[in-house]
């Protein structure tokens, strides 16, 4: 595949800022030693996601994937860097460009009761951006809305009930049909079927694989399931502590992974026919992005770490056709 | 045999809408001893939560409980006062939500609610409970508790606010836990840090769980044993090896058919064909046989009873006999 990426990110950072209030400035002011916290949700990252390809986002809880996905989605400002759609960014875009462009990208959320309004009714909460975009007109609305909950196996019965009256698998279910009824070019779907059991995960997960082929649709799928990640994805990116630090076509990775931390994670995935495993706690301190460790930020928990680790962060290079991986032992061969 | 620490008898909780009585919860039994891990797995929208609901006494209206029991260490708890509820909720029997919102406030930093949530049922005094609660955050893998503890909800990730949920959960050591999804977004690694510290807490305290959940994989690491739900009511049950290896019941097979690292990548994955019929009107005889292979005029007829004792399932021709 060739051509502009439909998503490109370049050195894209973000940095939540906690400012401190009135009585910890004045403690400063009398020497107390309290200072601003920076958490880097995002530090630095550059990513390509071509038309019709589907990338998963792999990571610990934390480490940045939600706030990648906004700012790829489009309603979490960067501190730094660039996102461009279509090869340009939404200030380089006229007014109803803009609003074209932020439709095209929908983002299903992680958390579907915080991002679904109480008081709106299914059918409206569903079918409202479709009509009021043109999508549809008014005649086919009650349709349209019936046709996108049957979709993600939603009973259309129910579309006169508030989100509360739905269970939390249904509820990730209408966060679904929201994005999917919009008709976008790009979806970020963060945790997207986490709630859900394995069989209707499967339907939605076919679903989400018929539209690619059908429509050419494209996707960022951020996913705590490794098993899911790499039965959808094309692409696997891994972030740890708001870097990627490693990436490449699915299959390689999953067989062959390079990075130390990839290695790790892929050797902890439960199966079913594990049972009554003891389970052991996490080796080592986990890293706080409020205070990453210099250098690599995986060397206080990697088994190959080098005096050089502490003090240099390793870049992302190119390892191998198609694969990247941000480790120095890559450079030591 | 000793008391089991919650006894569930013929539960029925049905919500009376104005389409008609959805009967989320019909006809359930089961029981966890202490020291136990119950996995409690199905479909969704097949009444996992609302058991759990009711075994808080949370189930609101137009929601009741209209028949069964839930004896919790003994005692009968349906239709208590909302006094003695109040009392047994929090202390001995905790529940960690599906959406952990539901136990954050989001106007009150973390350190507040959990300072708050021991000095409840503990008199000990501000600072003390603070360190107990940054010690609470760290086993449940989260970095820098200290700083974390001055923030406020909406400022940690997903699986950190779940962490957070799961910490208030463990923090007075109740007898009984009802995990409603915990670790649905959280990576392997804070996965297994977590059941490491359920299971260090099932062991040492002897605390009783039922850990609801759509993912067999952890079930079948962590359980001694599964009930698995569908349209309202327990299809089957029995120990994990049981369930699991030699599932008795065409859904729970259909389940682990659905599971994908047992399917080809890039093929479509295995689904369990149609949907789970509406809880407004359930087809007579079995919920399950408009999707099911095996079924025949006799699964029309009557809904199939409960075969069996400890391990038991509903089906008139299951896979495997279990009597
Ligand atoms: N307030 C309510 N009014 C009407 N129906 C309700 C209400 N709350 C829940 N239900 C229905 O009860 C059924 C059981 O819901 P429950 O939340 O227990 O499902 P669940 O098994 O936890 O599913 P999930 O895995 O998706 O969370 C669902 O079909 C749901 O639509
Ligand atoms: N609004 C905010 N204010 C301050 N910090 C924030 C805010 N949103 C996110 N963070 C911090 O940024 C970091 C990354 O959060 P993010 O939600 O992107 O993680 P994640 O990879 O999606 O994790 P999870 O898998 O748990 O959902 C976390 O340390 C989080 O506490
Ligand atoms: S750079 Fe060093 S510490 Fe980082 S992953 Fe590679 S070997 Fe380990
Ligand atoms: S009772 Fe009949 S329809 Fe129901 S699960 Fe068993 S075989 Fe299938
Ligand atoms: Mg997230
Ligand atoms: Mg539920």
């Amino acid at each position: 595949m060739s051509g502009t990426p439909i998503i490109e990110l370049r050195g894209v950072s973000k940095r939540f800022v906690k400012h401190l209030d009135a009585a910890a400035r004045f403690a400063a002011k009398l020497g107390v030693n309290v200072r601003e916290e920076i958490v880097r949700a995002v530090d630095g990252v550059d990513l390509a996601v071509r038309q019709g390809e589907v990338v998963g986002l792999v990571g610990e809880s934390g480490c940045g994937k939600s706030t990648l996905g906004r700012i790829v989605a489009g309603i979490l400002p960067q501190s730094e860097g660039e996102v461009r759609y279509r090869g340009k960014t939404q200030a380089e875009r006229s007014a109803s460009e803009r609003a074209r462009a932020a439709l095209a990208i929908q983002m299903i959320f992680q958390d579907p009761y915080a991002s679904l309004n109480p008081r709106m009714r299914v059918a409206d909460i569903v079918g409202e951006a479709p009509l009021y975009h043109g999508l549809v007109d008014k005649a086919g609305a009650e349709a349209y809305v019936d046709e996108t909950m049957r979709q993600v196996g939603l009973d259309p019965g129910f579309k006169r009930r508030y989100p509360h009256q739905f269970s939390g698998g249904q509820r990730q279910r209408i966060g679904i049909a929201r994005a999917l009824a919009v008709q976008p070019e790009f979806v970020v779907c963060d945790e997207s079927v986490a709630a859900l059991d394995v069989s209707i995960q499967a339907q939605i997960l076919n679903l989400f694989i018929e539209l690619r082929s059908r429509l050419n649709l494209t996707y960022l799928f951020i996913s705590h399931d490794l098993g899911v990640v790499r039965h959808l994805s094309d692409r696997v990116v891994i972030m740890y502590l708001g870097r990627i630090v490693e990436e490449g076509p699915a299959d390689a990775l999953f067989d062959k992974p390079n990075h130390p931390y990839t290695v790790a994670l892929l050797g902890e995935i439960p199966r079913l026919d594990t049972r009554k495993r003891v389970f052991a706690p996490v080796k080592g301190e986990i890293p706080s992005p409020l205070n990453p460790p210099t250098g690599c930020h995986f060397h206080p928990r990697c088994p190959h770490v080098m005096a050089r680790c502490r003090i240099e962060a390793p870049a992302l290079r190119e390892i191998a056709a198609g694969r990247k991986s941000a480790c120095h032992l890559n450079e030591a061969q | 045999m000793t008391e089991a620490t919650l006894r569930v008898e013929s539960l029925q909780t049905h919500f009376f809408t104005k389409a008609g009585i959805v009967k989320a919860v019909d006809d359930v039994s089961f029981s966890v001893a202490r020291g136990k891990i119950l996995g409690l797995v199905g479909e969704s929208g097949s009444g996992k939560t609302v058991t759990g609901f009711s075994i808080m006494g949370l189930v609101d209206p137009p929601g009741r409980i209209v028949g069964g029991r839930i004896l919790f260490n003994g005692q009968d708890i349906v239709g208590l006062s909302e006094d003695r509820i109040r009392e047994i909720r929090g202390n001995r029997i905790a529940m960690i939500f599906q959406d952990p919102m539901m136990t954050l406030n989001p106007v009150l930093k973390v350190e507040t609610q959990m300072v708050e949530a021991i000095r409840a049922h503990a008199d000990i005094d501000r600072l003390t409970a603070r360190n107990r609660a940054r010690d609470a955050l760290g086993q449940v893998g989260i970095p820098s508790p200290e700083e974390r503890l001055d923030a406020y909800p909406h400022q940690f990730s997903g699986g950190m606010r779940q962490r957070v949920a799961i910490a208030i959960a463990l923090l007075n050591k109740p007898d009984l836990i009802v995990a409603d999804e915990p670790t649905t977004a959280l990576d392997v690694t804070i996965q297994g840090q977590i059941l490491y510290e359920i299971q260090k807490l099932a062991r040492e305290t002897k605390t009783a769980l039922i850990w609801i959940t759509h993912d067999l994989s952890v079930v079948a690491s962590l359980a001694d044993e599964i009930c698995v739900m569908y349209a309202g009511r327990i299809v089957e049950r029995g120990s994990v090896d049981e369930v699991l290896d030699r599932p008795a019941h065409p859904y729970t097979a259909g389940l682990i058919g659905s599971v994908p690292s047992r399917n080809a990548k890039g093929t479509p994955l295995v689904q369990i064909p149609g949907v789970m019929p509406s809880l407004l009107n359930l087809p007579s005889g079995c919920a399950f046989r408009q999707r099911c292979a095996r079924a025949d005029d006799a699964c029309a007829a009557a809904a199939p009873e409960p075969v069996g004792a400890r391990r038991q399932v509903r089906c008139i021709h299951p896979l495997t006999e279990v009597a």
